[in-house]
């Protein structure tokens, strides 16, 4: 087979060429800076309020609490940085888990060497955090919940309305990062009672390099990057035009989709789930089977490491992404799956598949037939498996 | 990420498999760091490596340098075979990424304690060979500073 099975779109997906088609103009035609008086340039103002509007629908918020922003990683290090700033006369403690994205976790670091204080939750075999423990760890000066809306290795669908609920009942501030759940899965920020949402727009077919972070009115957040009055002078810089316009078409795109889309991908990611549980053995499903992303297929085979595994499957044309140290440029194994309690030596051999909207039964069958005989491979020359065979004697 | 020659021992390994009764075999690295190599050595009367076989759970370097190591060695004496260094099997394998270094560490450190485990069996002594350690990468981590 020659052509690309991509199933790597939580790391990234293609541009639709829809989206791309709406942008190009803003590139060559209405390149004029938004902040110009003249009407040439002043009408993208209108523009991109347009696309506020659109992304401002589909959660339930209004158009004047959609900030744009260079992607998830800003939005996520804004919400953080700029809250413990304008909140840290209430208190300096901060709530977050220990699954959260590196955006997060290396931000709430970054925080706890300037004196805040930061509560990891735990979360349980499936990577759901404990509530319970979310309700202990409230103090009087906490100032902000921070929990991911679904995450990007396992594909947990947190219960971010309860997590609203107490940090609603408590006061505290709610963010969560939505980087992979919006376009995937409804969400209400009212609903919800979320204050703050990071999003991106290259996880739902539109462009790199943009993305938002919805704040409620009423929240009191700096500004992050200062030098103009963009973004009611909470995010300075002249306006990604051309990324707005992409952004905006393709949250369009996905809200319109979202029901018929999910649902076969839900389809297909049963079927693939059911394929490698039946025809592999020693693997484990990584993960919440329920509460999952519709794209998200995870899996640790026992015996063999993961980066060998993503080599062999690029050389059948399969693009997948691990959790190996290997992959990771350090010694150890992605911080998610040990933290839903993986071994060590269960978490180096994890893969993880992400199906996309182009994404065919047919594309599955291939990988679960390449799979198999990669595992299988890769197991007869693993010394683990030579040891394991050995005691099974 | 990797040269030409890591890729085409890591796609056609050299000496893959196990030796039965084997004249000495080493295991090191661990799990928990994502690697762990074994050498099975056949040793002649002339102490001439007559066979060499491995076995490597690990990535793509990992299971590169564990190929390129049996080759250095097989038809060698145990004393040319203690001479090859982590460096020679990368220099063979046109370099490696920085981050995989410590794979052909474990390479050479896997030759070293299938020598040792046939001297132990032959009660033997290998001038020049260290009891090799069970663990390459203790001591080996270090935090970087990110801020």
């Amino acid at each position: 087979m020659e052509k690309l099975i991509y199933l790597d779109n939580a790391a990234t997906t293609k541009t639709a060429p829809e989206v791309v088609e709406a942008m190009l103009p803003y590139f060559t035609e209405h390149y004029g800076n938004p902040s110009s008086v003249y009407g040439f340039a002043a009408a993208n103002k209108e523009v991109i309020t347009r696309q506020r509007e659109i992304i401002a629908d589909t959660l339930g918020a209004k158009d004047n609490e959609i900030y744009f922003t260079a992607g998830g990683s800003e939005s996520d290090n804004w919400a953080l940085v700029a809250t413990a700033e304008a909140y840290s006369a209430k208190g300096k403690h901060i709530i977050t888990s220990k699954i959260e994205h590196h955006a997060i976790l290396h931000t709430c670091e970054y925080l706890e060497k300037r004196g805040f204080e930061i509560t990891y939750l735990d979360v349980d075999e499936k990577g759901i955090v404990n509530l319970e423990q979310l309700r202990e760890a409230v103090r009087e000066d906490t100032i902000l919940i921070s929990v991911m809306f679904a995450n990007n290795e396992i594909g947990t669908i947190q219960p971010i309305q309860k997590i609203g609920e107490i940090a609603q009942e408590h006061g505290i501030l709610f963010h969560t990062d939505a980087v992979q759940a919006f376009g995937q899965v409804p969400i209400d920020v009212d609903v919800c009672h979320i204050d703050m949402l990071s999003a991106s727009g290259h996880k739902l077919n539109g462009p790199k390099g943009i993305g938002f972070l919805y704040i409620r009115k009423g929240v009191k957040i700096r500004s992050f990057i200062h030098g103009g009055a963009q973004e009611r002078r909470r995010r300075a810089g002249t306006e990604n035009v051309p990324g707005i316009v992409g952004l905006g078409k393709a949250v369009e795109r996905a809200a319109m989709s979202m029901e018929e889309r999910t649902a076969e991908e839900r389809r297909l990611r049963d079927y693939l789930i059911e394929r490698i549980e039946k025809e592999i053995p020693y693997c484990r499903l990584n993960g919440d089977r329920e509460q999952r992303l519709p794209n998200n297929v995870n899996f640790s085979f026992q015996f063999i490491e993961g980066e060998s595994l993503l080599i062999m499957l690029d050389m059948k044309k399969i693009c997948a992404s691990s959790g190996s140290a290997c992959t990771s440029g350090s010694l150890d194994p992605s911080h998610v799956l040990l933290a839903i309690g993986l071994p060590h030596e269960i978490a180096h051999g994890s893969l993880r598949l992400t199906l996309g909207e182009e994404t065919t039964k047919e594309d599955l069958d291939y990988v679960v037939d390449s799979l198999k005989e990669i595992v299988q491979n890769l197991r007869d020359m693993s010394p683990l498996y030579e040891d394991f065979l050995k005691k099974q004697k | 990420m990797y040269t030409e020659k890591v890729m085409d021992h890591f796609q056609h390994p050299r000496n893959l498999g196990e030796i039965e009764d084997a004249s000495g075999v080493g295991t090191v690295g661990n799990a928990k760091c994502g690697d762990i190599m074994r050498i099975y050595l056949d040793i002649d009367d002339n102490e001439i490596i007559r066979d060499v076989k491995f076995k490597t759970f690990g990535c793509g370097a990992a299971v590169a340098t564990s190929s390129m190591a049996t080759e250095l060695v097989k038809g060698k004496s145990i004393y040319e075979a203690l001479k090859v260094t982590n460096k020679a099997v990368m220099e063979a394998l046109d370099g490696l990424p920085p981050v995989k270094v410590h794979c052909s560490l474990l390479a050479e450190e896997a030759i070293h304690a299938a020598l040792w485990d046939y001297a132990e069996k032959h009660d033997i002594k290998i001038e020049g060979l260290e009891k090799p350690k069970s663990d390459i990468h203790e001591g080996e981590e270090e935090e970087e500073e990110e801020y």
